[in-house]
């Protein structure tokens, strides 16, 4: 069985922050690192890699210093890696990258492709399910466990308020959960193993797109504008004793709730 | 010549028979769209058992109300919705197309917009029409939040966005309202299915739906253990709310996931939201309406979350939090012992 899971770089969303007087990001010496339900995808792909003697190829789309990600997943035991690098696929959306992701799938061959839930810089959990519509399979979304038997496959997910058992065959689209696993450390074995792996570069001297089709220029959204928030209005900050600090709040309670 | 009107179609997701009310609060927004491209707006719902839905879609604003029916469709199955939608958008062909950002919308929409090839924004917050180009802008928060980006589609139809419920206000209904009600027979087969439901269950619900509490109590990393939730729920249930945390509150196991206010979470519209030990990282901020008065408590005189509270009391959480709860159980044992001796 061969599993493919599309993995991502991202900025630590949680490290990045905004300057208060310019009003822009900073992203000075915001780290990158792999989105975490990605790795959350990698690891469901590696025990099915040892329960169903499964190869595990991770894949991902971005600029050169995205091989990072895949270093990492060598590490974490992955076999084979691919990264599609190529400035024409800069400023593609969800659209255009699920459709090049969908045909980097189609060459490299795969029973089932595994994503994360969503990215922690966009939040879209787009790419997955669309990487299924362009291939014709089915998806299942925000899986918390998969379990295979022969071509058939259950999965498990939460959606709403439900949890619900679904059955499909394969091939098919699974996006991972973070509730679906705790993805391993780098295994000192495969960290040394993970610089002399072999990671392949997809450009589109291989993928071959028309170049009006792909990047910024064929995608069916453009950025119009960006900007921060600002803050809603000058709060009042009090410091003072907790009998002052109490009455503080009960006097808000009487104001906006009307409880005295 | 028969002038043809554009159209802004609403998903308007049901369960059993009952809507979700994001459907309701997406058809308000849409009537508002409406006026600026001279649009008519239209309901769709799908299921099975629906008939008696087309009411309520018209009172909400919908012009046209489309029940995709079928037996088949009496579940969510994100196959046969996916094809039942995307030929009822293929043959109305709608300028713009508002799916509620629920979990199930949030997997319907990629899934249509992928097969209708065309570009999706995901959980808007701010949706306009452009003056000039009749575009939608369509606005969302990225960057985990830290940045705010203004989305458009140009040259694909339909525009298709996602919003998360909470984030527009439902409409009074007008019950002298009147649409055009469409029955519609989705051609699909039971074959056609290749993800299928085996079983399902309801999650069990501890506390009461956060989007629709009026008074949220809300603890993040500062309140550092389960059982300090504990009495975040005492004070939430003496005020008549709920409890509610940040990312980071969820992320230690402190409280479920379902009540997770912020970019990943849900976004909530309380009259009075207390945070306790939050921060206020934009990503936690992105879920708090803006018209709810907010008090925090915090260690930390400058933290973010001081900017934009309508109180911000800096002191240790414990000894306020303990105090209040006092004064509170007081005042409702006051109460009932005032009733007790009227009675």
């Amino acid at each position: 069985m061969k599993i493919i899971v599309f993995a991502k770089q991202v900025p630590d969303t949680t490290e990045v922050k905004v300057d208060p007087i310019k009003g822009t990001l900073i992203r000075d010496g915001v780290k990158s690192i792999m989105n975490p339900e990605d790795k959350n995808a990698i690891e469901a792909a590696l025990r099915l890699k040892e329960s169903h003697n499964a190869t595990v190829t991770v894949i991902t789309m971005g600029p050169p210093a995205a091989e990072a990600i895949l270093r990492e997943s060598f590490a974490m035991g992955a076999d084979e890696a691919y990264l599609i690098t190529d400035a024409l696929y800069a400023g593609a959306d969800t659209l255009v990258t699920s459709m090049i992701l969908a045909k980097a799938a189609e060459l490299v061959g795969y029973d089932l492709i595994l994503t994360g839930r969503q990215a922690i810089d966009g939040d879209t959990a787009q790419v997955g399910i669309e990487i299924a519509e362009h291939l014709g399979i089915p998806v299942v979304a925000y899986a918390t466990d998969i379990s295979i038997s022969g071509d058939s496959i259950i999965v498990k997910r939460e959606i709403d308020n439900r949890v619900e058992v679904i059955s499909t065959r394969m091939p098919c689209v699974i996006t991972c959960s973070k509730d679906m696993n705790t993805p391993r450390y780098m295994n000192l074995y495969d960290l040394f193993g993970c610089y002399s792996k072999e990671i392949r570069v997809l450009n589109n001297s291989v993928l071959n797109f028309d170049k009006t089709k792909v990047g910024l220029v064929g995608s069916p959204t453009k950025v119009r504008r960006t900007f921060t928030k600002g803050p809603k209005g000058d709060g009042k900050v009090f410091q003072g004793s907790v009998e002052e600090s109490v009455e503080k709040v009960m006097n808000a309670l009487a104001e906006v709730l009307n409880i005295h | 010549m028969v002038e043809v009107m554009e159209m802004i179609m609403v998903f308007c997701q049901q369960d059993g028979g009952n809507l979700h009310r994001v459907g309701l609060e997406l058809l308000s927004k849409a009537v508002e769209l409406a006026k600026d491209i001279d649009a008519k707006v239209t309901a769709v719902t799908v299921g099975s058992n629906i008939s008696h839905l087309a009411t309520t879609l018209t009172q909400y604003g919908a012009d046209r109300v489309i029940l995709i029916k079928s037996e088949l469709l009496e579940m969510y199955n994100s196959d046969l919705y996916t094809m039942a939608l995307s030929e009822v958008v293929e043959k109305e062909k709608p300028e713009i197309l508002l799916i509620g950002a629920t979990q199930l919308g949030r997997e319907l929409g990629p899934r249509l917009a992928a097969r209708l090839k065309t570009g999706l924004t995901a959980d808007c917050t701010q949706l306009e029409i452009d003056k000039e180009s009749k575009l939608l802008l369509m606005t969302r928060p990225a960057f985990g939040g830290n940045l705010m980006a203004t989305i458009v589609c140009p040259n694909h139809r339909p525009q298709m966005a996602t919003v998360r419920p909470g984030v527009f206000e439902l409409h009074t209904p007008n019950a002298g309202k009147s649409a055009e009600i469409v029955e519609y027979t989705p051609s699909i087969s039971f074959e056609d299915a290749r993800v299928v439901v085996e079983e399902f269950f309801e999650k069990i619900k501890e506390d009461i739906d956060i989007t629709q509490a009026q008074v949220i109590v809300s603890g993040g990393r500062g309140v550092g253990s389960a059982e300090g939730f504990e009495k975040l729920r005492e004070l939430a249930n003496l005020l008549g709310g709920t409890v509610a945390g940040s990312r980071a509150a969820v992320d230690n196991g402190w409280i479920d996931k379902d009540s997770q206010v912020g970019q990943t979470g849900k976004v909530v519209r309380p009259k009075l939201y207390i945070a306790v030990g939050i921060s206020g990282a934009i990503q936690h901020l992105a879920g708090i309406n803006e018209g709810t008065y907010i008090v925090a408590i915090n260690k930390d005189a400058d933290a973010p979350i001081m900017k934009v509270a309508d109180l911000g009391i800096v002191g240790d959480w414990r000894p306020i939090i303990n105090e209040l709860i006092k004064k509170l159980s007081k005042k409702a044992s006051e109460e009932d012992n005032y009733e007790m001796a009227r009675a």
